[in-house]
């Protein structure tokens, strides 16, 4: 299927360096932070923010992943995806600023489910969300706090978000589905 | 409308190989990567039972219930954690055995069941086959919690589990499973779970209770026969001794405990001719002093505890994986 | 007044006088008029007579089945006189051997009575009841066996018990020789089947049943070969199974002892595996395991067995086929394996699985006829299971190639346990003939009025 590229490797690192300012501004520091990357692709994601964050802030910021498939709301959807991936949050999060990360934003469903699952954890002081790529189409009133870019796409549209540590190359591509000339 | 699940699919992440059953009822009928899926599973449900809450809404507003013919409030009530940790409402029914006289009376029940709601049956029966006979006539999914003397899928997982878990491999591990082979359907499911994962199975056993056929190449997975016990337990990495029914004397298969207790009780002795990193493994309920001696049961050898803790891990893979097949 | 029937243009096997040729046969007066090679004329035939056209189909005598359970009177929801000797009109019997593990059981003569006016007012075939050994079938006392034989039984059993007593089995043995009358046993040593469901073997390994050895059946056919050699009785061995078993009856002969024996359609056929589902693909175990429809007593076995089973009948160590027809309710066989009735509904089935042994030239066709007419007659001692003239008008009509699959909701017995439902069959009961009168007739044939031949063939 056809496929246009929309960001290549040199605009995400800088979307993911601005995003990581931006989270430090606005939270005035990062001792209360606490990353959760959402499996698959939000995870290497947020281990880049971080990292970026500890470069220029000289302070470790812990970092977890969290899969959500027990969460869903959609379960006949799971017999695509039968395996869940690991579950590691490294802290206790109560009282902590939880900064979810994940590489698509759309229907919003899995951010939903993400928080069930995190309040399942402890009780943050809040939750904020970080996104490379916000291509809307929401079906719940959930927004993104950070995003990389925005990406305005049709329902017969896929976005793939390409990351190095799985795919081998950084790259966002919108992908043609069927439905469309 | 597509998920981040499925772009992520279509952005090239394989897919695991399908699920092929609608029922567990027995270990013949799985593949290797079919295991491999429960034990990835069980990961992530062990990972949720090391969390405060132990719940995850995933089975929210699905039925299971449990339908036990035969007392065991262990396996019973394992089941309904899992089940419960799942988020599922469960209901329990024990059967006592009086009300057993006929399955008609088996059929109409489940059917019942089913019209009540229930999505999935876990079911513990006395009579071999009950569960086929379930799964033939009603459309609820059926999990054998354990049927005569036939088969008792889900410990035979655990148990799979826990060795794949302490040694890293089932793979050419020698596997020595000592007692009642013939009335026992956890050494049954346990002989194709271990022989498929690539274990040297080892059965003994005396002769009286080791049945005909075994070794027939129609009948079971290639498995190895003795009944000495000395000879049998040499470097064995897992060794698993089957409760001993005490009815069994009574029929005239053993002349008595004591000298049952003699030639084939795992004691101290025994295990130290197995490999020094052999583990002990027991279904239970344990007759300690019978097949069993205490100070193996809770040595440091011993992963019966760990064996329980699995359980239920298991059993909540196993529901997940069966309940999100759909109708 | 029963019409006379001509036969026409079948191929006429009649064992019993070594026929097998193809030809006519005229039934008058409920009995055999005459029997002549085909000349394709229509000479010599009465005023309406009805005509059927047996071209291409095998013409012989009524089947005899020494051995069903007809279950009136005491459990007519299995089975009733009626239905049963329906559904043995339509596997091609003329005559049934009941047996009498009724409620209350057949050991004195009001009963036999019953069953014989049941058989004359509601019956379509003969029937011919088989007394108790033992009073009320409880192994402990001799029934009245002179009262009985004058009461008209063919045979004495306590089918679907064994006679345990050694010493009741002697006395029994011993006693009958008045009346001349087999004594039928069902050898099974109960202390080594206890509980078992199903044979001994890997199959009952894999499925985590009991299982009944072989042993168990051929420890009593030794027990009672030997009674019988010393009472010099009459011993009738009912069901054989094992090749052990045939290896005793073999040698017992060879002595002299008078010993007969007969052998299932069902034990000939199929194996222990069908217990597991489909036999073709038992493994992995299907929803189809644990089939009670393949739950008998004697247990279906292994090949080997069959295989001996086979050559028995052969050499004639085994003397007649018989169904050990044994119909049971729903309720009886739609449970757990362990729980379920022992039997299998054979009498509409038995042509068609055995016509499969004939296909497989396993068993030639005469040699098969022999084992369902003048065999069973002979160990009865009737006048039956033959064509010759003035004989029974008792006659079977198939056709050996037709293919048809088991529909046990179709069948006219109560029992619908069978094992073969849904298998195809090749060889099908196309009529049966019982003193003169058409019992079952095949939708597909035509029958037709003489005079209408005439009237045809002059124009």
């Amino acid at each position: 299927m056809p496929e246009k590229t929309i960001m290549n490797e040199e605009d995400i690192r800088r979307a993911l360096v601005r995003i990581a300012h931006e989270i430090v501004e606005r939270n005035k520091g990062c001792s209360q932070l606490v990353f959760i990357g959402m499996q698959t692709r939000g995870v290497p994601l947020a281990r880049r923010i971080t990292a970026k964050i500890e470069e220029f802030e000289h302070a470790a910021v812990p970092v977890g992943e969290l899969d959500i498939n027990l969460y869903r709301d959609d379960l006949p959807a799971l017999a695509l995806k039968p395996h869940i991936r690991p579950t590691n949050i490294p802290t206790d999060i109560a009282g902590k600023r939880v900064i979810l990360v994940d590489d698509v934003l759309y229907t919003g469903r899995s951010i939903r489910a993400a928080m069930d699952a995190i309040i399942d954890f402890g009780r943050p002081q809040s939750i904020q969300l970080a996104v490379l790529v916000d291509r809307g189409h929401r079906e719940l009133p959930i927004r993104a706090d950070y995003i990389g870019r925005n990406i305005p796409t049709s329902r017969y549209e896929e976005v793939a978000v390409r990351v190095k540590e799985i795919d081998g190359r950084d790259e966002v591509a919108i992908i043609k589905g069927e439905g469309t000339s | 409308m597509k998920t981040t699940e499925q772009q992520e699919t279509l952005s090239g992440a394989s897919l695991a190989p399908p699920w092929r059953h609608r029922h567990i009822l027995d270990l013949d009928d799985f593949s290797r990567q079919e295991i491999e899926l429960v034990f990835k599973t069980t990961d992530a449900m062990k990972e949720i039972l090391s969390r405060e809450i132990k719940r995850v809404p995933t089975l929210r507003g699905k039925t299971i219930i449990t339908l036990f013919y035969e007392p065991s409030t262990r396996t019973r009530v394992s089941f309904e954690l899992a089940a419960k940790n799942l988020g599922a409402d469960v209901a329990s029914l024990i059967a006592s055995a009086s009300s057993v006289v006929k399955g008609e009376s088996l059929i109409d029940t489940v059917s019942a069941l089913q019209a009540l709601g229930a999505d999935i049956i876990v079911m513990r029966h006395p009579q071999s086959g009950a569960p086929y006979l379930v799964a033939q006539h009603l459309g609820v999914s059926v999990i054998n919690a354990g049927d005569g003397w036939h088969a008792h899928p889900t410990q035979a997982l655990l148990d799979l589990y826990t060795i794949q878990q302490r040694i890293g491999r089932v793979e050419g591990l020698k596997v020595v499973i000592i007692g009642d082979i013939m009335h026992s359907r956890v050494a049954r499911s346990n002989i194709w779970g271990l022989t498929l994962m690539g274990a040297e199975v080892v059965l003994c056993g005396p002769p009286t209770l080791l049945p005909i056929g075994l070794d027939s190449e129609a009948a079971l997975p290639r498995v190895l026969i003795e009944t000495n016990l000395d000879h049998a337990i040499r470097e064995a990495d897992v060794v698993m001794p089957l409760r001993l029914q005490l009815e069994r004397q009574k029929r005239g298969l053993i002349p008595s405990i004591r000298e049952y207790a003699e030639l084939y009780q795992l004691n101290g002795r025994r295990l130290k001719m197995a490999k020094p990193s052999a583990l002990v493994l027991h279904p239970g309920p344990m007759n300690e002093g019978v097949e069993i001696a205490p100070d193996v049961a809770h040595g440091a050898q011993s992963v019966i505890e760990q064996q329980v803790t699995n359980g239920v891990a298991v059993r909540m893979a196993l529901l997940y994986i069966l309940a999100r097949g759909g109708k | 007044m029963i019409q006379p029937l001509l036969i026409k243009g079948g191929r006429i096997i009649d064992p019993s006088q070594g026929i097998d040729h193809s030809g006519n046969i005229l039934i008058k007066d409920g009995t055999i008029a005459w029997l002549l090679r085909d000349e394709g004329q229509e000479t010599c035939l009465p005023e309406h007579c009805l005509v059927l056209d047996a071209h291409r189909l095998v013409v012989c005598p009524g089947f005899i089945d020494l051995h069903c359970h007809l279950r009136e009177p005491g459990f007519e929801e299995k089975e009733t006189i009626a239905t049963g000797t329906e559904a043995a009109a339509r596997g091609g019997f003329t005559t049934v051997c009941c047996m009498p593990n009724t409620n209350p059981p057949i050991d004195n003569k009001a009963v036999v009575d019953y069953v014989k006016d049941k058989a004359r007012k509601r019956g379509i075939i003969r029937v011919l009841p088989i007394g108790c050994i033992s009073k009320g079938r409880r192994g402990e006392e001799l029934a009245e066996m002179g009262e009985l034989a004058q009461a008209g039984v063919v045979a004495y059993s306590d089918d679907s018990d064994p006679v345990r007593d050694s010493r009741l089995m002697r006395h029994a043995l011993e006693y009958s020789r008045n009346f001349g009358l087999p004594i039928i046993d069902h050898c099974e040593d109960t202390t080594l089947t206890e509980d078992g469901v199903m044979n001994e073997g890997w199959v009952a390994t894999r499925l985590g049943l009991r299982g009944m050895p072989t042993i168990a059946e051929e420890i009593m056919v030794a027990r009672d070969i030997a009674l019988a050699e010393l009472t010099k009785g009459r011993l009738h061995i009912a069901h054989v199974s094992t090749r052990g078993s045939v290896e005793l009856i073999r040698r017992a002969k060879e002595k002299g002892v008078a010993i007969t024996a007969e052998v299932t359609p069902h034990h000939l056929t199929l194996t222990e595996e069908r217990v597991m589902g489909n036999e073709a693909a038992p493994q992995p175990l299907s929803l189809l395991s644990y089939d009670t429809n393949a739950k008998v007593k004697p247990p279906l076995r292994t090949r080997r067995e069959i295989e001996a089973l086979i050559l028995g009948l052969k050499e004639g160590v085994i003397d007649a086929i018989a169904t050990d027809h044994a119909p049971h309710t729903e309720v009886d066989k739609r449970c757990e394996f362990g729980l379920a009735a022992f039997g299998i509904s054979g009498l509409e089935t038995a042509l068609g699985a055995l016509m499969g042994l004939v296909h497989s030239g396993e068993l030639d066709l005469p040699l098969l006829i022999s084992k369902l007419t003048i065999e069973p007659a002979r160990i009865i001692g009737k006048e039956i299971g033959t064509l010759r003239m003035g004989a029974p008008g008792d006659v079977t009509i198939f056709d050996p190639e037709a293919e048809w699959v088991v529909d046990p909701k179709a069948f006219a017995s109560k029992g619908k346990n069978t094992p073969l439902a849904g298998r195809i069959l090749k060889g099908r009961v196309m009529a049966t003939v019982c003193g003169g009168k058409i019992v079952f007739q095949d939708k597909h044939l035509r029958l037709e009025k003489s005079h209408d031949i005439k009237e045809r063939v002059r124009e």
